[in-house]
């Protein structure tokens, strides 16, 4: 029995036509030339790839990933004991409700809403000042540690998502039975509990770091000159100096960065599972 | 039992406070966007004088219309695209599910920004003009892989069988979807609907790439005057925006969760 053929080839057409072929010109125009008049001209090259060595680009890739990384950091120890309590608590469904919620909402509005907390008047600065912690308002708004807190802010739930769901299948008994076979505290964590989450603790860094470095719109609003990150550097190139071949260069580089992390990560969940 | 108590408690302070961490920023914007008062941070009383101005704003009331229209049409061809390849996949083994999977799967993990540039440079290469239709394309194309992941979660809980059953007792295929999977699927769909709204009515990253100057949506207006810096307006407009997305997304899950 079918249903109408259709039905399936459209999904396909769709996807392919707008998801798969940009994704190839992609490619493809990072091997042209920039050209004033057209955008992208015929000559094929690799300088587009060569000037990404370059010390300039270098710099920015590195403070990029370093803010991705801190990022990642930050997000893993604030969200691994909380998917442990989440896990544990008896409220989980409503409680989980609150952490999807602005996994869907407006990233760009709650990055905003950051502002009034940060900047020299605001309110984290009254509240440090209210308590002696400090003697003048520090400029939080504006510097690298505005960015990494927007970043983190708004990748929190990424990182929640996936070691809450790999905690709430982890056989809680597997640390009873540690402990009547006699490990201490350190070892059940370190050799029981740590390496059954390993697999939601990887994914969630991925789910992290990598859009960590192209949510441009947070640097812009919330960082400073300094705050340039991979994604910066693309819509720059895109819609500023409209040097599109380069663009594209950085986004295959990008993407296959992605997918080189991708392929270690079930590279190794394979062997987790061997 | 003391330390217990105190561990326990320990326990509920943290989770707590990272919950306070994620909302007080959203809070405080919704508490300014009714103060009484343009610069200062002290309360001076409610006032909704705020959300009056905006009322007054004409660009950004057609900004607004624009990015409903945008995301009630998006919405509308994805999830009518995803629900029809679900219950292909769902009634028939197909040999497309794996390739159909990998594609959806490529569009999940592809950074937004890399897929709003390629669209940029597709729409080039065609030469289809960046307003609307561009925008419709990059919507929808962002939203299938979530409405499949939706629909398809549910559909898994039925049995193909029930279908086929009322195919036996002489119903049409027609009226076999529309008299018995869909009724079962609904809650789903309307999710998946949903969902769809909310991404593109919240989408900058995509949004940003394939707009053209005639046709301004909301999000990007939000972006313009983001980086101009705060005002109460502003304040206003973002809760506005804020509540929206959450309360569809609050609908949303119930719908799912109910039926499942």
């Amino acid at each position: 029995m079918k249903i109408k053929p259709f039905s399936i080839h459209f999904i396909f057409a769709w996807v392919f036509l707008f998801g798969f072929i940009p994704l190839c010109l992609v490619v493809i125009a990072s091997f042209l030339t920039k050209d004033h008049v057209n955008l992208v001209s015929l000559p094929l090259t690799f300088s587009n790839y060569k000037e990404l060595f370059s010390p300039l680009f270098a710099k920015v890739f590195f403070r990029s990933l370093i803010i991705a990384l801190m990022t990642t950091v930050c997000c893993l120890l604030l969200a691994y004991p909380f998917s442990y309590l989440l896990a544990k608590s008896k409220h989980k469904s409503v409680l989980l409700v609150l952490i999807i919620i602005p996994f869907w909402t407006s990233s760009l509005i709650r990055t905003y809403s950051l502002i009034a907390i940060l900047k020299f008047n605001g309110i984290l600065n009254v509240i440090l000042l209210k308590a002696h912690l400090i003697n003048q308002p520090l400029s939080l708004l504006y510097t690298n540690f505005a960015v990494i807190t927007g970043l983190v802010y708004n990748l929190f739930p990424f990182m929640v998502l996936p070691i809450f769901t790999n905690m709430e299948r982890f056989d809680f008994r597997l640390i009873e039975a540690a402990k009547d076979l006699g490990a201490n505290k350190w070892a059940i964590f370190f050799r029981v509990f740590l390496p059954n989450t390993s697999g939601g603790i990887i994914s969630g860094c991925l789910l992290v770091l990598l859009p960590a470095m192209t949510l441009f719109y947070i640097p812009n609003v919330l960082g400073g000159a300094r705050s340039v990150l991979l994604g910066n550097m693309i819509q720059n190139q895109f819609l500023v100096l409209e040097n599109w071949p380069q663009g594209a260069a950085t986004s295959v580089i990008l993407t296959v960065l992605l997918l080189l992390l991708l392929f270690l990560y079930r590279h190794h969940g394979k062997g987790v599972i061997h | 039992m003391k330390p217990l108590a105190l561990k326990s408690l320990a326990k509920k302070s943290y989770l707590g406070l990272i919950y306070c961490l994620l909302y007080f920023p959203i809070l405080v914007l919704i508490l300014y966007s009714v103060n009484n008062a343009r610069f200062s941070l002290q309360w001076h009383g409610f006032s909704p004088r705020w959300y009056g101005e905006l009322f007054h704003d004409r660009a950004l009331w057609s900004a607004f219309f624009h990015s409903v229209m945008l995301g009630l049409n998006a919405s509308i061809i994805s999830t009518a695209v995803g629900l029809l390849a679900c219950v292909h996949l769902f009634l028939n083994r197909s040999y497309k599910r794996r390739s159909l999977f990998a594609m959806l799967l490529l569009l999940i993990i592809i950074p937004d920004l890399v897929l709003g540039v390629a669209l940029l440079i597709f729409f080039n290469v065609f030469l289809i003009p960046l307003g609307f239709f561009s925008l419709l394309i990059a919507h929808v194309t962002f939203s299938i892989p979530f409405v499949v992941l939706t629909i398809n979660s549910q559909i898994h809980t039925l049995d193909p069988n029930i279908y086929f059953s009322a195919l036996d007792l002489g119903a049409s295929r027609h009226k076999a979807l529309s008299k018995i999977l869909l009724p079962m699927l609904w809650p789903a769909v309307l999710s998946a609907f949903l969902l769809c709204f909310t991404l593109s009515f919240d989408d900058v990253i995509i949004s940003y790439f394939v707009a053209g100057p005639d046709f301004s949506i909301l999000p990007l207006t939000i972006y313009s005057l983001v980086k101009a810096g705060v005002t109460p307006e502003l304040n206003a407009l973002c809760s506005i925006t804020f509540l929206i997305s959450m309360i569809l997304v609050i609908i949303a899950h119930r719908l799912t969760r109910k039926s499942s």
